[in-house]
């Protein structure tokens, strides 16, 4: 699967502009966290990671060829969740993979656990916390065990508590050796679990760096206006 | 999940059908409303089975609908009544041992006020006449019925074509129906008495005209032939054929009364 | 027209074996249809709803324009199938409960899958992006969906049992409204009819009535239920 290649890749939905000439090279190992304004495409970029847009123009490969068979997971900014046990729902990416009964019930039960709802799988899935739902999503994907885990705003309208919790579990499926892409409005969390930063601005990959730095010494003057203008005020709300 | 749907559903679908499937012998007797809904078949239909350990499912169609039917293939035993309609059927070779079973009479109903003064003739194509010449309306069956092809010969021999007039009205449909018609209309229509008599919803309906030996209305039985359809229950098929114009059938269709009146006059040459 | 009434809820109260008999069998064929035709029509309208196939809006209009298929010319079509001179004559199905549940089937298939087509086409607006990252099969897609809106889909049963139960022109075609063995509730109220015995078929139609405001009450309750418990 890795390296994943873009190469000038474009999105213009009804001939706007959105993504235009996006150059981004994903290798095997780290957090990466798209940064940037609102707009910037930073949503549409983790769906053509997972191969759920084609791009309008130019190419993406995984280590040189199309979309793998397995092995990409993603948790949308809104999961859905079925109306059905918190166990249903946890287990219920596992269901193309075809792993046989006692394999599906050992991971599904393992990776409930291991994001702390194991108390609920019983309980209805729609009838969680806000904090429980993200939660159950991440289950959901980290059972599958994928390569590549894309989120997009993980903690979107969470409490700090939740949203610790959340990164925590963040942190625990890298560890287990997925490789994480995920999007956030939130500057405080990029600092707090980036390696490394993609900041995505007018359509294009502005800058790249590793996350120390990125905060530190921006290289470019959109990043600057970007890091002081959005850090304040998000980090006075959401932290 | 799907497993467990599919635990549920099996079973079921076997409960269900296995139910309905019936090992029993029967024959599908293709007959008329005016037999059926007079409760004959009620009457005599459990003695026979009782006998002959026979189930007979009772098709109750219009006489000429009865014929196509077993035309198709799709019954076994044929009971009608339309004479000319029987003999076309059996000089076409779709029936055979056709037999004589018994009669009853066509009376003709009519509201007690009696408008065209049909109680005044004890002639039926004088009493067709009158209703013709009077402003209540005529309800045919207009099925293709016996009795609708019993009506049309009266019609015939008046020398009325009764398209031609505005009250006459064709129902399109069983006696039953029919008479609940002419109840609401206030009509005249033509019935078998056997339906008649176990006629609940008659208002003011009454009968006007009964007895003229035209009204006679003759019943025949027969076989549909084996030759055509060989699916056909030839054995049991024949057993009620044989039950039906003997003594004992004969006995008991003449035991059957509505209100102590008898419906059916058994009519089988032994 | 009271005293119709009146007789008829006097009827009821002493419903003989006979009667029984008759509700009996309209259940055993309404409770075949529903299965065979839940088993058809459920899948057959998520198909619809879910898989992208040329044609497909003209399957929508034919399946909504379906619903609307008159009983009558479903049973005419059924029995000359079904006719000893027919093409599936040899079984002998002609004047048989089955022949019964075959036509109903036909009949409720179109309604169920249409009605299932519109659930489940809003359900898999929202599960899409879920279901295309996980890559799910058309098969998961639909176990899935259907499975999800189970209890919405109650509705959608209803309606075909509802319509099962009080369909009287293809029962009567191809059953025979045979006394004992292809009578249900329906065929027996046309009879009634026509027999002139108002209170009787009124009083059929009175259990016919309570059986399927029965269905609904409970329809309903399952529907409270499952939305207080699944969200």
């Amino acid at each position: 699967m890795f390296p994943i290649k873009l190469s000038q890749v474009g999105f213009t939905p009804d001939g706007r502009s959105v993504l235009a000439g996006v150059d981004l090279e994903i290798d095997v190992d780290g957090i990466t966290v798209i940064l940037g304004p609102n707009g910037a495409g930073k949503t549409i970029l983790l769906r053509m990671l997972a191969g759920l847009q084609a791009p309008h123009g130019g190419t993406i490969r995984w280590n040189g060829n199309g979309l793998p068979a397995a092995g990409i997971a993603m948790v949308f900014q809104h999961p859905v969740l079925l109306r059905s046990s918190v166990f249903h729902n946890a287990g219920l990416g596992l269901q193309p993979l075809a792993l046989g009964r006692a394999e599906t019930l050992r991971r599904t039960q393992h990776t409930l656990e291991r994001v702390g709802l194991a108390h609920r799988a019983a309980d209805s899935a729609r009838l969680l916390s806000g904090g429980e739902r993200q939660r159950l999503a991440l289950a959901r994907a980290w059972a599958m065990q994928p390569k590549l885990l894309l989120l997009d705003e993980p903690t979107a309208a969470l409490d700090p508590s939740a949203t610790e919790s959340v990164e925590r579990i963040i942190r625990e499926i890298r560890s287990d050796g997925a490789r994480i892409v995920m999007t956030t409005h939130n500057l405080g969390q990029a600092m707090r679990i980036a390696d490394d930063i993609v900041f995505l601005a007018s359509g294009r990959v502005i800058e790249r760096a590793p996350a120390s730095r990125f905060f530190a010494r921006p290289q470019t003057n959109e990043a600057k206006l970007f890091i002081q203008g959005e850090l304040p005020w998000r980090i006075a709300f959401d932290d | 999940m799907a497993y467990r749907i599919r635990r549920l559903i099996l079973p079921l679908c076997a409960a269900l059908f296995g139910t309905l499937a019936q090992a029993d012998e029967s024959i599908v007797l293709a007959s008329t409303t005016s037999t059926d809904q007079s409760g004959l078949f009620g009457y005599i239909l459990p003695r026979f089975e009782a006998k002959t350990g026979i189930k007979v499912k009772v098709v109750a169609l219009g006489t000429g609908q009865a014929l196509d039917t077993a035309r198709r293939g799709d019954a076994d035993v044929v009971l009608v009544h339309d004479r000319p309609a029987e003999d076309k059927f059996v000089a076409e070779g779709w029936g055979v041992e056709r037999r004589d079973v018994m009669y009853n009479d066509f009376i003709v109903i009519g509201p007690k006020t009696d408008a065209a003064q049909v109680k005044a003739t004890k002639d039926v194509v004088d009493g067709f006449r009158r209703i013709a010449a009077g402003s209540a309306p005529f309800i045919s069956r207009g099925d293709k019925s016996g009795t609708h092809a019993a009506e049309l010969r009266f019609w015939k021999t008046a020398g009325i074509d009764p398209k031609a007039w505005s009250g006459y009205k064709e129902a399109g449909a069983g006696m039953g129906p029919t008479l609940n018609m002419s109840a609401a209309l206030g009509g005249y229509t033509l019935a078998d008495r056997g339906t008649w008599l176990s006629f609940k919803n008659r208002q003011d309906l009454e009968i006007v005209l009964a007895g003229d030996k035209r009204l006679f209305n003759p019943y025949g039985v027969m076989l549909v032939n084996p030759a055509k359809y060989p699916h056909v229950k030839k054995d049991a098929g024949m057993k009620f054929v044989d039950w039906i114009t003997s003594r004992e059938g004969q006995e008991t269709i003449a035991a059957y009364k509505i209100n102590g009146e008898q419906l059916f006059f058994p009519d089988a040459k032994n | 027209m009271l005293d119709t009434f009146l007789e008829a809820l006097s009827l009821l109260g002493r419903l003989d074996e006979h009667v029984l008999a008759i509700v009996w069998l309209s259940f055993k064929v309404g409770l075949s249809t529903v299965t065979l035709a839940t088993l058809i029509g459920l899948p057959l309208g998520a198909l619809v709803a879910v898989a992208s196939f040329p044609g497909r809006s003209i399957a929508t209009v034919v399946l909504n324009g379906m619903m609307g298929l008159p009983s009558v010319v479903v049973g005419v079509i059924i029995y000359l199938i079904l006719s000893r001179s027919g093409p599936l004559g040899g079984f002998g199905l002609l004047y048989s409960p089955p022949a019964m549940i075959l036509a109903q089937t036909v009949l409720v298939v179109p309604l169920m899958a249409a009605l299932t087509r519109q659930i489940i086409e809003d359900a898999w607006r929202e599960y899409a992006n879920e279901f295309r990252s996980m890559r799910f099969s058309l098969r998961h897609t639909i176990v899935s969906l259907l499975y999800d809106c189970r209890f919405s889909l109650v509705v959608a049963v209803l309606a075909g049992m509802g319509r099962s139960l009080s369909e009287v022109g293809a029962v009567m075609i191809v059953g025979g409204n045979i006394e004992g063995f292809t009578r249900t509730m329906t065929t027996a109220i046309a009879l009634e009819t026509a027999k002139g015995d108002l209170p009787l078929s009124l009083a059929l139609g009175m259990v016919l009535l309570s059986v399927v405001l029965v269905l609904n009450a409970g329809a309903y309750n399952l529907r409270q239920w499952a939305m207080r418990k699944y969200g």
